[in-house]
């Protein structure tokens, strides 16, 4: 059997097994919509840590992470100081979201702003940036899985046929499982990953220069520049990796999937658990640096640095161990790409097209429009990863930039008696305005900081300062406040 | 929603301070540790020392949120 083939028969073992746990997994549950996207509230420690991870070691850190190594050098290191930053700042704010959404079911993110601000517009224009942010999220995903396609086959099958290939797999995982399933899949993956990321990141450099220090001693010699920021750049120094740092630590749980997960919990206190214990899970992602930093020596001249891991697995291991590092590969894309399809999919169905367009949809009505909107969604993705040429590192921080903007809504919502509803509303303008506008210009990092955080700084400014010249309508959560339904059907009358 | 305390606000810093803000004395290569670069090697080890930092806001605020339960309810 040629190499190939033994690589692709693996990769779609992988594939099945992990799809076949999803699918076991959803059938001791009953399938409404609750269930479907919040797991019926019921998840304890390992689920909600699996669904975090799942979404938190995605093919970004997997193939992204040692791409940028590669080709941008030390300034990749902002995700090694991002990464538990962010649970630091989940520490706080994702269990009083739990208790928000337990005290009024919520199930999603835009939900959330419906409640706290009464604004149907303003839940709208959340589930929108919601939506618009997760296609380059999920163009990652899908771009990941046509390069392991790529890689694997040596070539035989072309990335854009694989990035079809992908849209299949991945849109039959989510009408198949839901996020219990998702959460379980994560399983396999899990483990596949982090055998691959451990064995993968000391054997290569053991291969090629004896151990990881050798491999640093001769990096340091011969591109010395390499290392420090900017690294192989012009304008990522460290203003840079301050801001962001401070944009993607502050955002991430702004994803309205990460939010979201914040609700399958069974208590803020296993939120609270989580947020000290997962960065520890980051463990091994300094591994996926050095397969990076490994490939500068041994693979110079690669045209995409996105390609340097499995390109330095295929030329240092057997076809089998490929199969296995790019299954794991495959299934992580899926996983994450599973729960970001759910959640864009509900986004949209029920916090935009039925408050907007269908007041009068039924609650299983939304779900097969959910259901649709997967497919729509997936096909958008694939579309925008034929057609662009962003690293994967570089199409997350646009996403960033995007739903960071949603900080000072959550948090002042959450914290503030004062913040108001024009404030957040004239400041999440802002700051999308701001962003879209410097990034369209091409111009990321503006003067060396990061276009989003200019943004948000901007965003933070203009909802304070609104807020104080408006007058207070919505009390918050503190207050004994009607459920979603009754909001809703009030069409987001103020909640007092 | 309930405040966190100061005190687990500001453990809740000390990462901040020690990776974010920074960066320019610690972004070198040499001292060398274990054989990786300073910068590497100091992130590496706040992935560490993070999480105890955190451990120590959640000793406090753990008992904050336990009193809650009775008034959640109505």
């Amino acid at each position: 059997m040629s190499p190939s083939v033994v690589a692709l028969a693996i990769i779609s073992a992988i594939v099945a097994v992990g799809s076949l746990v999803g699918f076991f997994a959803r059938f001791h549950h009953q399938m409404d919509l609750e269930q479907w996207t919040v797991g019926g509230r019921g998840f304890g420690l390992v689920l909600v840590w699996l669904l975090t991870a799942g979404e938190i070691y995605t093919t970004f850190t997997f193939l992204g992470a040692s791409g940028w190594a590669y080709s941008r050098g030390a300034p990749v290191l902002y995700i090694l100081g991002y990464m538990p930053l962010m649970y630091v700042v989940s520490f706080y704010i994702l269990p009083p979201i739990w208790e928000a959404g337990r005290r009024h079911r919520l199930q999603t993110q835009a939900d959330f702003f419906q409640v706290r601000y009464g604004s149907t517009l303003l839940a709208a224009l959340v589930a929108l940036v919601g939506v618009v942010c997760l296609i380059p999220y999920l163009q990652i995903q899908i771009t990941g899985l046509g390069i392991i396609v790529e890689i694997a086959s040596y070539g035989a099958i072309h990335r854009t046929l694989a990035m079809f290939i992908a849209f299949a797999i991945v849109a039959a995982f989510v009408f198949v499982s839901g996020v219990r399933g998702v959460a379980w899949a994560s399983i396999v993956k899990d483990a596949l990953l982090l055998f691959a990321a451990v064995f993968v990141g000391f054997a290569v450099p053991h291969l090629y220069f004896g151990g990881i220090g050798p491999m640093f001693a001769a990096l340091a010699r011969e591109r010395p520049a390499h290392l420090v920021m900017p690294g192989a750049t012009k304008d990522l120094g460290h203003a840079w990796y301050i801001s962001s740092v401070m944009l993607t630590s502050l955002g991430c749980y702004m994803w309205p999937q990460f939010f979201a997960a914040g609700y399958t919990a069974k208590s803020g206190r296993i939120l609270r658990r989580n947020a000290v214990l997962m960065p520890l899970y980051g463990l091994t992602m300094p591994l996926m640096f050095i397969v990076g930093y490994c490939a500068v020596l041994v693979l110079p001249g690669l045209s995409n640095g996105d390609l340097s891991l499995l390109t330095l697995v295929r030329k240092s291991f057997p076809a089998w161990f490929l199969g296995m590092v790019g299954g794991a590969g495959a299934l992580t894309a899926m996983v994450a790409a599973a729960i970001q399809l759910l959640t864009g999919a509900m986004l949209y169905a029920k916090n935009l097209f039925r408050p907007i367009f269908a007041p009068r949809m039924t609650e299983p009505q939304v779900e097969t429009l959910a259901r649709i909107m997967v497919l729509v969604l997936t096909l958008g993705a694939v579309l925008s990863s034929v057609y662009s040429s962003l690293s994967l590192v570089s199409l997350l921080l646009v996403g960033y930039a995007g739903v960071a903007q949603l900080f000072p809504g959550v948090v002042l919502g959450l914290f503030s008696r004062r913040v108001t509803t024009a404030g957040v509303f004239a400041g999440l303008a802002a700051g999308l305005a701001l962003a879209a506008f410097l990034m369209l210009r091409g111009q990321d990092p503006y003067r060396g900081l990061n276009a989003g955080f200019i943004a948000l700084c901007l965003n933070i400014a203009v909802t304070g300062v609104v807020s104080l010249l408006t007058p207070v309508r919505a009390a918050g959560f503190d207050e004994a406040a009607p459920s979603l339904a009754a909001s809703q059907s009030s069409n987001g009358a103020s909640v007092t | 929603m309930k405040r966190p305390s100061l005190g687990a606000i500001l453990l809740g810093l000390i990462p901040f301070a020690a990776t974010c803000f920074s960066v320019p004395l610690w972004d070198r290569v040499y001292p060398m540790v274990l054989g990786i670069p300073f910068n590497f090697f100091w992130l590496i080890a706040w992935l560490l020392l993070g999480p105890l930092c955190m451990w120590g806001a959640y000793r406090l605020e753990e008992p904050r949120a336990g009193r809650r339960p009775q008034r959640r309810r109505s």
